[in-house]
């Protein structure tokens, strides 16, 4: 099995008196898809913050490739090749979608002194921008501003500017939510695709999607995790079809 | 910039240029002024328009940097070299955005407002309660600095038309730094950071650098204004670095329309003139003026340079629903 590339351990957070998230442990390894289902309030999302770096932990530990990153800033991670969806879709609405992805690519090779250059002649961004466009299917819109797509092409431009930073781990935070079935099944052909040399967490309610696609399933319940394994040993976990799954299975 | 936009720059220029051939002393004094606030503006526009950090203490960098005109030279009676006194001004100011942006950065919206409202007025209080410069009494600054090089002078900032058109030098060259600086990334990572700066972040930039460098390039260009506008006044005082001062320089963003440089010019020009006109006609001139203002703002919510789609907007957006 491969080394983990992102990896949690002990990692908790409070909200005042909450216990949101409660001594998660996970192992993100390159070429797998590890799927965290939960009921709303598990503290999936909580867990996806505290991990990007948005969030800092109560205590625990996250590291990336061995080295220890607790507490770092989320542009740290990001720069280091951790990437991130948000559930609610956090784009630049007054930017073209093509400039969304553009400014994605640029924090890749910032150059920020170069100020005689460019930022709609640099190649390298333009470039990663056309492909991450192309990627998701949004190639047509990309002259669009970003706050007048609709509501599934805006999630698709969210993951879009995500795979422009060129990121080791993805972080997805419900990707597929108010995408139709034709997108849906877009996106997870992208995942696989994606999957060879990436570690990719999804955090995800459609069921269908995440069994048929997820390599390893963790599943949280108030905070804390509640089984962990391969898809179909979650599947047959008495405690998981008791406290979540019920009849959906 | 659509065709109407850049005839109407070019007349405008051309105007500027042609202006000390026709106008009298007066005016061409007066446009000199209005140009050394419109590079102001340009600064402070690169902060809240494009940025979106909006500081109500912007005037303490155009105050200090008069200072430093004043606190440089030996005595009042005995000219400075432009090309040391400028450098050092420009210098100090950026050296001052950069120690207090660090410490204002840290904190956002209203707080990011009254910090840095704090910090100008801190400054003012330097300059006021202490005997540096005269105190509150302010300092006069009998002799222009001089341009000369080597015993050769290209230009006289004594004569009123040199140092209009070095103003127009001035204005044309900031201007044409700042499109640029907006053209690149950087600028269009500013734009990010103004309109959605969590993502920002979660992309990889590291976005306290980012304003932080904004603001220390804000705090030169407006000292460079601040330095010539002692040195057309012949006169400095604390009030240079005060509130009122921050608030105009707001005001003239905010009615020429925020983000695209252009708009602090038309802005500075607007706010200035009108000044003028109004303090001609009555005392109460400030009342007229703050009339003005709440009509432009909401009438013209984006600037009197977004006019024509604000007209647009009323005439037919509204019918379309």
């Amino acid at each position: 099995m491969a080394e983990p590339l992102l990896s949690a351990h002990g990692l908790t957070r409070h909200f005042g008196g909450v216990l949101a998230v409660d001594h998660v442990s996970i192992d993100l390894r390159p070429g797998e898809i590890h799927a965290v289902i939960g009921t709303n309030g598990a503290g999936k999302s909580t867990l996806i913050n505290l991990l990007a770096g948005e969030l800092a932990p109560t205590s625990g530990e996250v590291s990336l490739s061995g080295h220890a990153l607790t507490g770092a800033p989320p542009h740290r991670l990001a720069s280091l090749g951790v990437g991130r969806t948000f559930q609610r879709s956090n784009v630049f609405p007054d930017f073209t979608a093509f400039e969304n992805c553009r400014l994605a690519a640029q924090a890749r090779n910032a150059r920020p002194w170069a100020v005689h250059e460019k930022a709609l002649r640099c190649p390298t961004s333009g470039e990663a921008a056309r492909r991450a466009l192309a990627a998701v299917g949004l190639s047509r819109r990309s002259d669009v501003l970003a706050g007048l797509l609709s509501h599934g092409e805006r999630r698709e431009l969210e993951i879009a500017m995500c795979l422009a930073t060129e990121p080791k781990v993805l972080l997805l935070d419900e990707p597929l939510a108010g995408m139709g079935a034709e997108e849906s099944q877009r996106v997870l052909a992208l995942l696989r695709e994606l999957k060879p040399e990436r570690a990719i967490l999804l955090v995800e309610h459609d069921m269908d999607a995440v069994f048929a696609i997820a390599d390893v399933i963790t599943v949280m319940a108030d905070g804390a995790v509640l089984a962990a394994g391969l898809p179909e040993a979650v599947r047959a976990d008495p405690s998981v079809r008791e406290a979540y799954l019920g009849d959906a299975l | 910039m659509t065709l109407a936009r850049r005839t109407l720059a070019t007349l405008a220029l051309l105007a500027l240029l042609a202006l000390p051939l026709v106008a009298g002393k007066f005016y061409v004094d007066l446009i000199a002024k209005v140009m050394i606030m419109a590079v102001f503006a340009m600064s402070l526009d690169l902060l809240v328009g494009v940025t979106g950090l909006v500081s109500l203490g912007h005037a303490a960098f155009f105050g200090l940097a008069s200072y430093v005109l004043v606190l440089v030279a030996p005595d009042p009676y005995t000219a400075v070299s432009l090309w040391t006194s400028l450098p050092l001004a420009v210098g100090a100011c950026a050296l001052a955005a950069l120690a207090i942006g660090a410490l204002a950065l840290r904190t956002r919206g209203v707080y990011f407002i009254m910090v840095t409202l704090a910090f100008s007025q801190m400054g003012y209080f330097v300059f006021h309660d202490t005997k540096i410069a005269g105190g509150s009494d302010g300092a006069y600054i009998y002799v222009k600095p001089s341009a000369s090089v080597g015993g050769w002078s290209p230009f006289d900032l004594n004569s009123g038309a040199h140092f209009y058109y070095a103003m127009l030098a001035l204005l044309v060259l900031v201007f044409v730094f700042l499109r640029m600086l907006l053209a690149s990334r950087f600028g269009h990572a500013l734009r990010g950071i103004r309109s959605n700066e969590q993502r920002m972040r979660a992309l990889g930039f590291n976005t306290y650098c980012y304003k932080l460098a904004a603001f220390t390039i804000a705090g030169a260009i407006a000292g460079l204004a601040g330095y010539f506008a002692a040195v057309q006044f012949g006169f400095v005082n604390p009030e240079m670095l005060a509130w009122h001062q921050s608030a105009n320089v707001l005001l003239m963003v905010i009615l020429g329309g925020m983000g695209n440089l252009g708009g602090a010019i038309v802005g500075a020009f607007a706010f200035v003139l009108l000044q003028d006109l109004f303090s001609s006609l009555t005392k109460h001139w400030p009342l007229l003026m703050g009339g003005f203002v709440i009509l432009a703002v909401m009438l013209l919510p984006g600037g009197l340079t977004r006019a024509t789609e604000t007209w647009r907007f009323w005439r037919f957006g509204r019918r379309h629903g």
